[in-house]
């Protein structure tokens, strides 16, 4: 017995590193792509970060020496990766602050939104989408069928603004503006921009949990339990959620992996000064070191939320543990 | 008996039902808006006029004005445009691109499939708005960059599913009959397996629609895409907020205009799905 634990740890740790080899390839790509973006952007950096009044020939020749503009594109890429790997993404064109201190004063403002909806989503969604599954037809699945329809529909920027309107305009419970200081006034400015970031993603969840609790719904350990009378609160989580878990588990990843994205729409709404909002500012100012930087960002937290994922897939479901060592 | 046993086969065809035909009756009535928009319009949608600005509904302004005083009712109209081409081009086109490549891979497999998968993986490294708000604010594009842009973003959403339902049909006998009097792999796709998946297609076109609908809007509201000062329905939420306290139908009406669209789409397709799939199924 101890034998065939072994072994099974051993296989899935064998799985996991031959997962985190091809994020590692699939990074290097990504960075590879990233960093082409700055030869295929129109404009100078040198004259950008002069400003068109001091770019003179000698101070535009100063600046790509410095800065390495003039070597060629794989020696300059070569650089910038090795650079990277020490955390180093080298310094805003705009502000010449460096990259990483810029992303690590902002990136708590993206953390508390993303955390806060995430949080939101799991606790609404999985218990809604597992009785809408296992009810499926009845007045509960509708509604929760409807609403989540309606969320999809409805861009997170609109779904932002009804709430502000409503909330803070007109019934003035929450702020506008602004995210706050301590934790209890944090929470309670971040209140609004959550609850409109999980507002699609608990539409996605839902959806998928639905689908999930649909195909547990009529299997017939369900009604053999009932028929033993086994304690419904034990049908729901052992029987139901426990069989659900692995789209579930997907579809709760996927989010949270993309939650940046919703972040840039609903920072810019509620005036937040997290990444999304850098992102946003970065992209318009050619300020090409940050956006590099945040989208290299971007790709590790998604690369890392699904290997997580799919090594949580063998925490949840046994019988992938008994394949892994039989394959 | 043999009434019994026809009964059944009749009621197999199944109905469209009521709410099908009210968001197909909406869609149309926003196209036929988006075409004569400029007859029917009870204001000129870019004038402006600072002494109306940000008024609530009245009689001659139906939803009010904008900060600039244009009439809202008449922008939102205008917006029918933007609103409806661009989702349009980037749901046909991913779905043309996604479909062809999504047919071969999924029914050829081997190396290809390999490496079209692999690199669809590494399109989803980092989420499609992103990718757009990256490229299209770094190009200073304009809205047809947007929309080539997502064009791409979508595809590989279709090659996955379109592949997914290939391979299912790919064990089927009639695929291995075709093969076996000697029909050529390219004609087996897309003569034989693609009639087979079209309700797959159907639906994911549509969804693309909305997807890019959304995410037209959403590039629109940080200032991507569209052109400054023209009618779009996500520009108009970004350039109203500030009257938000003023006229909220300044930002409620477009944003009530996407989500009425992307919701008659998203049913539309779903009730497609169900129905050509119990007709292929039937045949």
């Amino acid at each position: 017995m101890a034998a065939a634990a072994g072994r099974r740890w051993v296989t899935i740790a064998r799985f996991a590193v031959r997962r985190l080899a091809a994020m590692v390839a699939i990074l290097a790509i990504v960075s590879f792509l990233v960093f082409s973006l700055l030869a295929l952007t129109p404009g100078d950096p040198a004259v950008l970060l002069l400003g068109p009044q001091k770019a003179t020939p000698e101070a535009v020749a100063r600046i790509r020496a410095e800065f390495g503009l003039d070597d060629p594109f794989l020696v300059q890429y070569r650089d910038w990766v090795v650079a990277a790997l020490h955390g180093d993404f080298g310094r805003s064109i705009r502000s010449g602050q460096q990259v990483t201190d810029m992303i690590s004063e902002r990136v708590g403002v993206t953390v508390w939104l993303a955390g806060y909806a995430f949080v939101l989503t799991v606790l609404i969604a999985i218990p809604f989408g597992l009785v809408a599954g296992m009810r499926k037809g009845r007045l509960a699945d509708r509604l929760a069928t409807a609403s989540s329809l309606v969320a999809l529909s409805a861009p997170t920027f609109a779904v932002g603004f009804l709430l502000m309107y409503v909330f803070a305009v007109q019934l003035d419970w929450f702020p506008a503006f602004g995210s706050g200081d301590g934790f209890l006034d944090t929470l309670w400015h971040m209140t609004l921009p959550a609850v409109t970031l999980a507002i699609s993603q608990i539409a996605i969840v839902l959806r998928q949990t639905r689908a999930a609790a649909m195909d547990v719904a009529d299997r017939d350990y369900i009604t053999f339990a009932r028929a033993r009378a086994v304690p419904s609160r034990r049908i729901w989580q052992r029987y139901v959620l426990h069989n659900a878990s692995l789209p579930v588990l997907t579809s709760a990843g996927l989010v949270l992996a993309y939650s940046l994205t919703g972040a840039v729409l609903v920072e810019n709404v509620f005036a937040l000064q997290g990444l999304g909002a850098l992102l946003v500012v970065s992209v318009a100012q050619l300020d090409l070191p940050v956006v590099q930087a945040l989208t290299m960002f971007t790709a590790l937290l998604v690369l890392t939320t699904n290997l997580v994922v799919d090594l949580l897939y063998f925490a949840f479901d046994p019988r992938l543990r008994r394949a892994a060592v039989a394959a | 008996m043999s009434q019994v046993t026809i009964v059944p086969t009749l009621s197999r065809r199944t109905e469209w039902g009521r709410l099908f035909w009210v968001c197909v009756g909406f869609v149309a009535a926003v196209a036929i808006t988006a075409l004569t928009v400029q007859w029917i319009a009870p204001h000129d949608w870019s004038a402006q006029s600072l002494v109306d600005s940000g008024q609530g509904p009245s009689s001659s302004h139906w939803l009010g004005t904008d900060a600039l005083g244009r009439d809202i009712f008449s922008r939102l109209l205008a917006g029918t445009r933007t609103g409806l081409i661009g989702p349009l081009v980037i749901a046909i086109g991913a779905g043309v691109l996604g479909t062809a490549l999504g047919l071969w891979t999924g029914y050829a497999g081997g190396r290809v499939d390999g490496l079209v998968m692999r690199s669809i993986d590494l399109v989803y490294a980092v989420p499609p708005l992103l990718v757009a708000i990256v490229l299209v604010g770094l190009f200073g594009g304009g809205y047809w960059l947007a929309v080539v842009v997502l064009i791409f973003l979508s595809a590989p959403g279709d090659v996955r599913v379109v592949r997914a339902a290939v391979m299912a049909q790919r064990e089927l006998p009639y695929v291995a009959a075709a093969r076996t009097v000697g029909v050529s792999p390219f004609s087996i796709a897309f003569m034989h397996v693609l009639p087979n998946v079209t309700p797959t297609v159907t639906a994911n076109v549509l969804l693309q629609f909305v997807v890019g609908l959304i995410a037209l809007s959403g590039l629109a509201f940080l200032g991507l895409g569209v052109e400054p000062g023209s009618p779009d329905w996500g520009l108009m939420i970004a350039e109203n907020r500030t009257v938000l306290d003023l006229n909220v139908w300044a930002v409620a009406g477009p944003a009530i205009c996407i989500t009425l669209l992307a919701l008659a789409v998203t049913v539309i397709g779903d009730r497609m799905f169900e129905v050509l799939t119990d007709r292929t199924a039937a045949r």
